[in-house]
């Protein structure tokens, strides 16, 4: 079909995190430039396996851009050259014909490979299970408005809670810092009369954990706002900073 | 919720606090450095230089306040070099291609490259400054002459060019670190946030360019 594009892929293969990986080339050849990124990788494989290959691993699930499941780094950029979508969301007219593409995995030594582009991202989870909850059992939704919140915080703790975990923050930051993701599981609740009550002990807590499972910390490039799929804002890391010391400050 | 946490110092934020802390401590100290140097430019053979050097030079609070200014130096250093080793071994597999460019500054991303080479400059400013000015106390010289030593100094081009990329260094040091300190301590609103980084933006160039005019403009002989 005219218009379809034939492309070099450099990919990260790796069998295991016990095993050394390396970039392989492969030629993908007739691909349409509505597919999507990850429709692409699927004709790729099904290559693969009909050539008694093995398929590569990546992780995806709803292809709508609101898991945080798909997790590419596309030539040096998190979910590949456009700003604020995922993988997913990215479609192969983004690119030229002829074009050659590196994929590689999320890197960082929190996050250790699994096979091939796909990474452990449990050390959030972690994370979240030392305080990215309200503790209390709040039975049913109360009528709207019963508890005033200003309309600006309300916003603010709505953006932070866009975060959808993939991870790009991460991937991004020139140190691996998990900064941007913390700061946005914090803030959400930092921001409400609900999550007032736990604010200290929940930034300490989650702090103390993202610190334990080796991510870097923050030098304020300001890389991960730019590349974050749903746009969380720096302004999020300064407001855990804030909580952070006014908690030790408590004490 | 239990509380789990350890030590506010030990703990990342608590490191990137203590490099705030200590980066506008110095950022402060810059301005006092540069503003009795500029007395050279009453252009009246060092007179004014030389007084205030001689007061520096034998006054009780300024030595407490050096002492001070030197511990702020070895702690922003030796705290650098903490977090910079541990964000290292961070990501220990590098990416084949990275496209760092799109997304942040280089002098953001250089902050350790570009303080190293400050530091090197550093031995070098003490060595031709700070260290003759001490021995001459030390050995009890009453006038110490430090105006002619300065233009003795920058009399040699190699030393002039040396000293102008200290400040390129320092320039680019500056630009990411001034307004970084202010996010890292939380200080981060929609309104004032913009006018911190132009605070910081015109303090960068401002003091650079006050302390490049030195040198230059010794060694083109315009101050005798």
């Amino acid at each position: 079909m005219s218009g379809n594009m034939n492309l070099t892929l450099k990919i990260w293969r790796q069998n295991s995190g016990k095993e050394e990986g390396q970039l392989i080339t492969y030629p993908v050849k007739d691909i349409s430039p509505d597919m999507s990124f990850l429709e692409m990788f699927d004709v790729l494989n099904e290559q693969l396996v009909s050539k008694n290959e093995n398929p590569i691993v990546f992780d995806h699930d709803c292809r709508e851009g609101i898991c945080g499941m798909c997790s590419m780094v596309i030539n040096g950029r998190a979910h590949g050259p456009k700003s604020a979508i995922t993988t997913c969301q990215l479609h192969m007219r983004s690119f030229k014909d002829g074009d050659t593409i590196v994929v590689e995995p999320w890197r960082a030594q929190a996050f250790p490979v699994i096979k091939d582009l796909t990474v452990d991202r449990t050390a959030f989870e972690r994370i979240q299970s030392k305080g990215g909850f309200v503790s209390v059992n709040t039975g049913t939704a109360q009528d709207a408005n019963c508890i005033p919140i200003p309309k600006d915080d309300a916003d603010a703790s709505f953006n932070a809670a866009a975060c959808i975990g993939c991870g790009a923050c991460v991937a991004t930051c020139k140190n691996a810092s998990a900064m941007l993701f913390v700061a946005a599981k914090v803030s959400q609740f930092a921001l409400l009369p609900q999550g007032r009550i736990e604010a200290a002990a929940r930034v300490k807590n989650m702090v103390a954990q993202m610190d334990a499972e080796g991510f870097g910390s923050c030098t304020n490039t300001g890389a991960c706002e730019v590349e974050c799929p749903k746009g969380i804002s720096l302004e999020n890391i300064a407001r855990m900073n804030r909580e952070y010391l006014a908690a030790n400050c408590k004490d | 919720m239990n509380n789990t946490s350890p030590n506010f110092l030990t703990s990342s934020i608590g490191k990137k606090f203590l490099m705030g802390l200590t980066g506008l401590f110095l950022i402060v100290f810059l301005i006092v450095h540069a503003s009795i140097n500029a007395s050279i430019f009453f252009n009246d053979s060092g007179t004014t230089f030389n007084m205030l050097a001689d007061f520096m030079a034998n006054n009780f609070i300024l030595h407490l306040i050096e002492v001070v200014l030197f511990i702020g130096i070895a702690a922003h250093v030796v705290q650098a070099a903490i977090l910079t080793r541990q964000n290292r071994k961070a990501r220990p597999q590098k990416y084949a291609v990275q496209n760092s460019a799109v997304s942040s500054k280089w002098y953001s991303r250089s902050m350790g490259l570009l303080g190293t080479l400050l530091l090197m400059f550093l031995i070098l400013h003490l060595k031709n400054f700070w260290v003759p000015t001490k021995m001459a106390v030390m050995e009890g010289v009453k006038d110490h002459h430090t105006f002619t030593h300065l233009i003795d100094i920058f009399s040699n081009p190699i030393i002039v060019v040396v000293y102008l990329l200290g400040l390129v260094s320092l320039l680019y040091h500056l630009l990411h670190g001034f307004q970084s300190a202010f996010q890292t301590f939380g200080l981060n609103h929609k309104k004032y946030t913009p006018f911190i980084k132009a605070l910081g933006f015109w303090y960068s160039v401002i003091i650079v360019l006050l302390f490049a005019s030195m040198p230059i403009t010794i060694f083109l002989g315009l101050i005798k």
